[in-house]
Parts: structure tokens; sequence; C-alpha cells
């Protein structure tokens, strides 16, 4: 395998910006450059679009800005939220029990990832959470609105549940204008404690959005995602999720939906550091237009993670002679006691499918709706919370 | 679980087996000093006898080869290769044009018994004349280390109309057929270790099959490393013309020794309308000892293009030997309706690495791939699959389907799939499925239950895993894959 680490690309408007945002040790973070597509983990996903503008520190939003943009959202009613605008935290939208805090600490960097790198260098205080042991914390709505012309925000959240703890996330990204969003997860999940983590990316269509979860999973606890990649016009989502204990699980879910010129890029590594852990992975990508869609999923399997259970499913429908896929199920295995499989598909809708709704008397655009939508209802089913179900569904329809 | 610990043992009993097929001739040599420059590229090109054109050909390659950087991005580890520290040519001594094999010397068709090559006319005739057509012969052009020796069966297959000879004489005698092909699937400049076949290959075979012929017999080179430090550099090109047809077949031994070996071909197919090549490989090169030392390092570039509609090109290998394996034989499906094939069977042990797989590259519509890789690993070994299936714009009602199966033997060992799946054909369907597991309790149970010793149910079950790979190779290697798999796994494969 080729390393990850980025190589240095000739100096463009965008790092220099960056270089000078970062203060001191930052800078030293971004002397590799930004990724060219000669770096594997980069391969499909160009960073083209964000290399030609000197990005600044984002303004404020105003007060109006922000209202409009959360007009547009249907969120849930109940639950804990926390609103952040531009990368600073709006205490007026937001209700947060006192055991939450807004700033959190400014977190590593991930070796050789790119998006953690930049974060790092660039950091933003966000969500700080501690669920202490055994309890349930409900639903914890966090929504990130942008706004404004050539800006990035990188906001920082951690997210730790302590042993027994429950916690469900519900994480909104939207905004409008051509702006970057860089957000870091860092979660510890601890042992037999479960966090779901239910993501929209619905950013403006001039946006990118590069975020990166890393996520350390211990005994028997579990890490449940599912991300929905609906927007941007640059996204990548990548998540490294850690199964360092015995019999702990992970999910990483997801749909992507892309049209128009947009890449949409769903990158994770499952990392099975313990024995008897086990992962599950189903993303659906359906492609519309000359949309670009891209999925990489690793999973790694450690010499002590006997009795690993892995399964990874990823499957792409696209719809028009443009459109474009890439996808990269990888397994690393290096133990032998294990079961470990993927799959994967890539075709047009079923012509018989098609055929046997049309002689039902559908009309073929509502038949291929319905097509798309059945492609798609095999991925949305698996998150658990039905009012976020619901709530997924109205935004892949709207 | 006695029968897991049981298993790990017999492996462990394997790792000591010798290479069985383990010795060294002594005999003259003609070598090349030591190193690689522009010198080492017109000697080797003086020596062949070569035209002018080839020589530039060579010294192209061999300069863009200075220009280039070994590759890292295979799953592959191992001390820096010093390129000066080996010959690159060597050439057995013999009289000037043997005529016939009585001329050849002893001690080359001594090493050629040990391997069990049915050389000698006499042998495999057992002196019944005419014999050639009934026993549906195999026609054997053996490399010894860089120069082919004798070739057989070259009058039966000139009637047909046939070309097949090394390729430094098709280099002298159909200059206009190389000039036109070679280099064309594999450009010199393709990557690192193909220019530097390019620029230094010494021999390797030539197959042109006219219009309309079906190629008479199985046609196959034996390839053996013989000469301490040299690196062999073969190169093939083969050509089926519209409606033509030849099955090819490539085995490989190499004798024990201590150093590492460096081999780096560049295999050329091209077939044309309706046009059918089926290229299968045996390969069996010294792994290396226990702790990994010594065995063969095995850099190859194959590559095939479907040209014409309906042709259709297919690589089946076994792959059991060297100490690092990287090998991606694949297609380019040009022409209409092609069809492009890839069946494997990679087996390591102790310390043995393999990165192989195959690409799929679907221009046309209608083009249809198969790829079907079975990878088992024991002891220390890594077996990696890597994989492209591309499907382009025009690549309309284009298929694929892929099957990657693993199996671990040991806790020591790593198993790893890497495909890459491209499309940009909405039409176009690609199927990818891969699994790792280690082999079932169940049916070892279920076997030992019905009286097999537990030798003899791995060997059974490891035989089932890779029977639609080995159903894939002709007759004559079948038997011989068969031997190879399990001498590979002695022990716990019984």
């Amino acid at each position: 395998m080729s390393t990850h680490s980025p190589v240095t690309q000739s100096s463009c408007p965008a790092l220099e910006a960056f270089v000078a945002r970062a203060a001191g040790q930052g800078a030293t973070l971004l002397e590799n450059g930004l990724p060219t597509r000669r770096v594997e983990a980069w391969r499909y996903t160009s960073l083209r679009p964000i290399a030609d503008t000197a990005w600044q520190a984002a303004d404020v939003l105003s007060p109006e800005v922000v209202s409009a943009l959360l007009a547009r959202l249907a969120l849930p009613e109940t639950g804990a939220r926390a609103v952040y605008g531009n990368g600073g935290f709006l205490h007026e939208h937001s209700s947060l029990p006192e055991s939450f805090s807004p700033d959190a600490q400014s977190l590593s960097p991930l070796n050789g990832i790119f998006s953690a790198t930049l974060n790092a260098a660039l950091g933003e205080k966000g969500l700080d959470i501690r669920v202490p042991v055994g309890e349930d914390a409900g639903l914890l709505t966090l929504v990130s609105v942008s706004g404004g012309q050539n800006v990035s925000t990188h906001l920082q959240h951690r997210i730790v549940l302590e042993d027994g703890a429950t916690l469900t996330l519900y994480d909104v990204n939207v905004g409008d204008g051509r702006y970057i969003t860089n957000p870091r997860f860092d979660i510890v999940v601890g042992k037999n404690a479960t966090l779901r983590h239910v993501k929209v990316q619905r950013e403006s269509l001039s946006a990118t959005h590069l975020a990166i979860i890393s996520a350390d999973v211990a005994e028997k606890g579990e890490y449940d995602s599912f991300t929905l990649n609906y927007g941007a016009n640059l996204a990548r989502h990548e998540a490294v999720v850690t199964l360092g204990a015995p019999h702990a699980m992970a999910h990483v879910n997801g749909v992507q939906i892309i049209d128009g010129q947009r890449l949409n890029d769903l990158t994770s590594m499952i990392h099975h550091a313990a024995p008897d852990g086990s992962s599950r992975q189903t993303v659906k990508t359906v492609l519309s237009d000359a949309g670009q869609g891209v999925f990489q999923g690793k999973i790694l399997v450690d010499r002590v993670a006997q009795k690993t259970d892995g399964y990874q499913m990823n499957q792409a429908l696209l719809l028009s002679e443009q459109a474009q896929i890439n996808s990269k199920p990888e397994l690393e295995i290096y133990a032998d006691d294990v079961k470990c499989s993927h799959g994967a598909t890539v075709g047009a809708l079923d012509d018989e499918q098609l055929f046997y709704l049309r002689s039902r008397g559908i009309p073929e655009t509502e038949a291929r709706e319905i097509l798309v939508r059945a492609f798609l209802i095999d991925a949305l089913d698996l998150v658990a919370d039905e009012v976020l179900r619901e709530l997924l569904l109205r935004s892949m329809t709207s | 679980m006695p029968a897991v610990t049981e298993t790990r043992e017999t492996v462990e009993k394997l790792a000591k087996s010798s290479y069985e097929w383990g010795f060294e001739t002594d005999i003259e040599m003609d070598i090349a000093p030591k190193g690689l420059s522009e010198e080492t590229v017109r000697l080797i090109s003086e020596r062949k006898g070569e035209p002018q054109w080839m020589l530039e050909w060579r010294l192209k390659a061999f300069r863009a080869w200075l220009q280039m950087e070994e590759p890292g991005w295979a799953h592959i580890h191992h001390p820096p290769i010093d390129y000066q520290d080996a010959h690159y040519f060597a050439q057995p001594k013999k009289k000037p044009g043997p005529k016939s094999l009585d001329e050849v010397d002893p001690e080359l068709l001594k090493t050629y018994a040990k391997l069990g090559i049915p050389l000698h006319e006499q042998a495999l005739l057992a002196g019944v004349e005419g014999a050639e057509e009934q026993r549906l012969p195999v026609a054997v052009d053996a490399v010894f280390d860089s120069v082919s020796v004798a070739t057989t069966f070259r009058k039966t297959l000139a009637e047909a109309g046939v070309i097949f000879c090394p390729i430094s004489d098709a280099i002298r005698e159909y200059p206009e057929l190389v000039r036109k092909y070679l280099g064309t699937v594999v450009p010199i400049v393709d990557n690192f270790f193909a220019a530097l076949n390019s620029a230094v290959f010494t021999d390797g075979s030539f197959v042109y099959i006219p219009e309309g012929v079906r190629c008479p017999m199985e046609l196959s080179t034996y390839f053996r490393i013989n000469a301490r430090n040299t690196g062999q550099f073969e190169r093939t090109l083969i050509i089926a013309e519209d409606r033509a047809t030849v099955s090819y077949l490539e085995g490989c031994t190499a004798p024990q020794r201590d150093e590492n070996q460096l081999h780096a071909a560049v295999v050329e197919l091209i077939a044309m309308e309706d046009a059918s090549i089926k290229y299968s490989t045996v390969q069996n090169w010294y792994p290396g000892d226990d702790e990994g030392r010594g065995g063969i390092y095995n850099f190859v570039t194959k590559r095939g293009i479907c040209r014409g509609a309906r042709s259709k090109i297919s690589w089946t290998q076994v792959e059991t030997g060297s100490a690092i394996t990287w090998k991606y034989p694949s297609c380019v499906l040009a022409g209409e309706g092609s069809v492009g094939e890839f069946y494997s069977v990679a087996v390591t042990n102790n310390h043995q690495q393999a990165d192989t797989g195959t690409k799929m590259i679907h221009l046309a519509p209608n083009t249809r791939s198969t790829i079907i890789a079975k990878t088992i690993s024991a002891g220390h070994s890594d077996s990696t699959y890597r994989g492209l299936v591309r499907m382009q714009p025009k690549a309309r009602n284009a298929r694929n389907f892929t099957q990657c199966d693993s199996l671990l033997i040991g806790d020591q060992c790593g198993a790893h799939t890497v495909p890459y799946i491209e499309s940009r054909n909405m039409t176009a369907r690609v199927e990818h499925e891969a699994t790792t597991s280690k082999i079932s309790e169940d049916q070892l149970f279920y076997c030992r239950s019905r009286g097999l010793s537990e030798e003899d149910a791995v060997g059974l079950i490891v035989n089932g895993f890779c029977r639609e790979v080995l159903k894939e190779l002709p007759m004559e290697f079948a038997v011989e894959a068969q031997k190879l798999l399990q001498i590979s796994l002695e022990g716990s494969v019984g």
C-alpha cells in the first residue's frame, strides 16, 4: 500500500492562505501541501476546485441569514440542540444541558489524513460532550450553518460516551455561498456504550465539505453511523473507526445522491484491532447528470483480531450517460479465523423491473422514482431511530 | 481445536520441507560483466546480431527507464534492488548453431530431464515416427537462461503457417512483423519494469498465427533461471490474426540459491477479429528459504489487447513460487463484443509475498470480462489481489463479473483484496464479490468423519477451493498445477 501522506504541490493560493492563517505549529502541519490525485487516498477526488482560492476566516453570520437557513430545515422537535454559524456557537438558537460545553479543546491531527491535518491547523472550538456512566442522553441535534464567499470553517467536536452511556447525534450541515466546511469529530465510545450518529450533508452547491470522523470503540461498545451525502460541489465524508477492544461493533452506512457536476465521496476505514469485533457497511450511491461518485471503504483486521465478522456492500446506480462512479472496497486481513466479505455492483436501472411496473400502468417517470427509492431504502432502513429516518427521507426527496 | 493446531503444525512442517527442484547445473556460461549502462544495452544488441532499429528501440527504453522510479504502491516489502549488481546477459556457450539435439550440451539436457520437460523428441515420441499428430503433442521452446537452445516441432508448425521461434530469431527473420507489433500493447514507458525489460530483454518467444489458422498444438515455453546473479528479462509477443486460435503454456522452475534474483518479463498478446488466445502459466520459481531468503523477485507486465470484434483473450495462472510476485495480466477490450478472462490461483507460504491481479479495460460495446481469483496464504506470507475494472464511456452493455476468495491457513499470514471499480457508462454492469475465511471446521469434520486423514481432507478442500481456476488449465498443465499446489502446501494439504 502506498502511504497516505500528502505530496507537496507547487504553491497554490489555498495553501498559502491556510498557512498564513495557521499559527506557528499549525503552519508546520501543512508543510506537505494539498494532496494531489497521485496520492492513493485522493486518486478519485481532486482538490483542484479549492486550490486556486485564498480561503479566509469566515465572518459572523447575520441573524437574518441564520434564521433563513434554519427555516429551510426540518429538525427534530425534542432533545438538546447546538447551532453553529460559520464556526461560531449561536446561543440564541441552542439549548444545551449544562454538562455539554460548546467549546472543545483543540484536537490532534490524525496521522496523514489531509482533512484532519487541515482541521488541526485551523481548528475552531466546537462541541465538547461527555455523557456520564450509564446515562442515556437522548437526542442531540447539531446544526452547522455556513455562508459567505471564499471562507472556510474548521470546527472541532469531541464526544465522549462513558461506560454504558447512550447518545443519538443528529448532525446537519447546510449553507449558502461558496465556502469550505471542514468539521472534525473526535469520538470515544466506552464499554457497552452506544453512539448513533446520523448525518445530513446538504451544503450549498458551490461549497466544499471535508468531514473527518475518528471513533474509538471500547468493549461491547457500538458506533452506529449513517451519512447522507446530498449536497456541496465537492464533498468527502471520511470516517476512521477503531474497534480497540473485544466485541466492539461499527456500522458505517450511507447514501449518496449526486447530480449536476458534483462530486461526493464517502471514504471509510474500519480497523479491527481486537478479537470478536463486528462491522457492517452498506453504502448506496445514485448518480445522474454528470455527477461523480466515490466510495473507498477499507476493512483492516489486525493479527490479534480473531473471530472478526466484517461485511461491506456498496452499490451504485447510474441514471445518465455522463455519470461516473469510482469504487474501491478494500480488505486487508492479517487474522485467519475471520469472516470477512464485500460485494459491489454498478449498473443502471433494471429494464425488466421497469417493464413490470409499466405493465401495471405506472408511468415511466414514476416507475423510475419507485425503483430509485427502493434501491436507497435498503440503506435508509438501517437507521434505527424512526423520527430521524423520516427526516432523512424528507431530506432525500426534497 | 486440535484440527487447527494440527493444520498449523503441518504448515510449519512444510516450511521446513526443501525446494524439491532446487539444483544448479554446472555449465559453461558466456556472461556479460555486472552492471547496467548504455554499453550493456549495446552489448546485448550486438551479441544478438540485432538490426539498428532494434538497438535504437532498446536505447530509447533505457533512457526512459533512467527517468523512471520503481513503483512503491504494491503491498510488498523488500530491500532496495541494486540494478548495477547483476549480470544482464548470460548465454550458455555452445558450438555455433546446433542443428540437432545431439549437439546440445548434455548437462543441459539433464537439467530438462530433471524438470520433466518432454524436450527430447525420442522421449516424447518413444521412437515412433509420425506420433506427433496422434498424441496432440506440446511444442516446447525451452529457454535456458537467456537463450533459447532448441525448438521442437518447428516443421509441423511451419506447415500450418504458424511462426513459433525465439524472439531474437524473429527480430532477424521477421523484422517487419516484430517492428509492427512490439511495444504496441505494453509501451516501453508503460512502467519501470517494462522499460527495464525493453532495454535489456535477451530472449523470449514470438508466436504468429495467420488468418484462419487454429494452431495445431499447445505451445509452451519453460523458463528457467540458472546462472548465479543473472536477471532474466523475457519478452513474449503473440499475434493471432483474424479467426486464428492459439493456446500458449508457460511454466517455470528455478534452482535454489542464496541471493535474490530479479525477473522482469513482458508479455504482449494481440487478438484480431474472432481470434482467440489462451495464455496459461504455472509459476514455481524458488520462493526463498523458511526465512524468506534468496527467492526470486518476479516483476512481470502481461497485457493483451482484443483489437478485433468478438476476439477473446484468456489468462490462467497458478502462482506458487517466487519470494515476490508483482503481476497483473490484463486485457484491453477494444473490439466490439470481445471477451477477457482472468483465472488465478496464488499460493503463498513462509515469507512469500504476492501482489497480483488483473485489469479489465472495457473500451467497446458489448464487451465481457470474468475475473476469478483464488488466494491461499500460509506461514508468514502476504497475498494481495489487486484488480481494476474500468468501463469507458463507449462500453455500452459491457459486463464484468469478479469473484475473489481468500483462504488463510495459520495466524501469521495476511490476505488482502484491493479492487478498483470505475464505471463511466450507465448501461455497463459490474459485479464484484470477495470473501476471506479459513478452512471451515465443519468441512474438515465432515471429511474426517468419512475416514479421510487430516491431510487428505485439507487437500480436498483446497482443491475444491481452486477448482474453478484449475479446470481452465489445459490438460497438460492441470496435472502439474495440482502437483504444485500439493508441494506448496505440503503437509497441510497432503
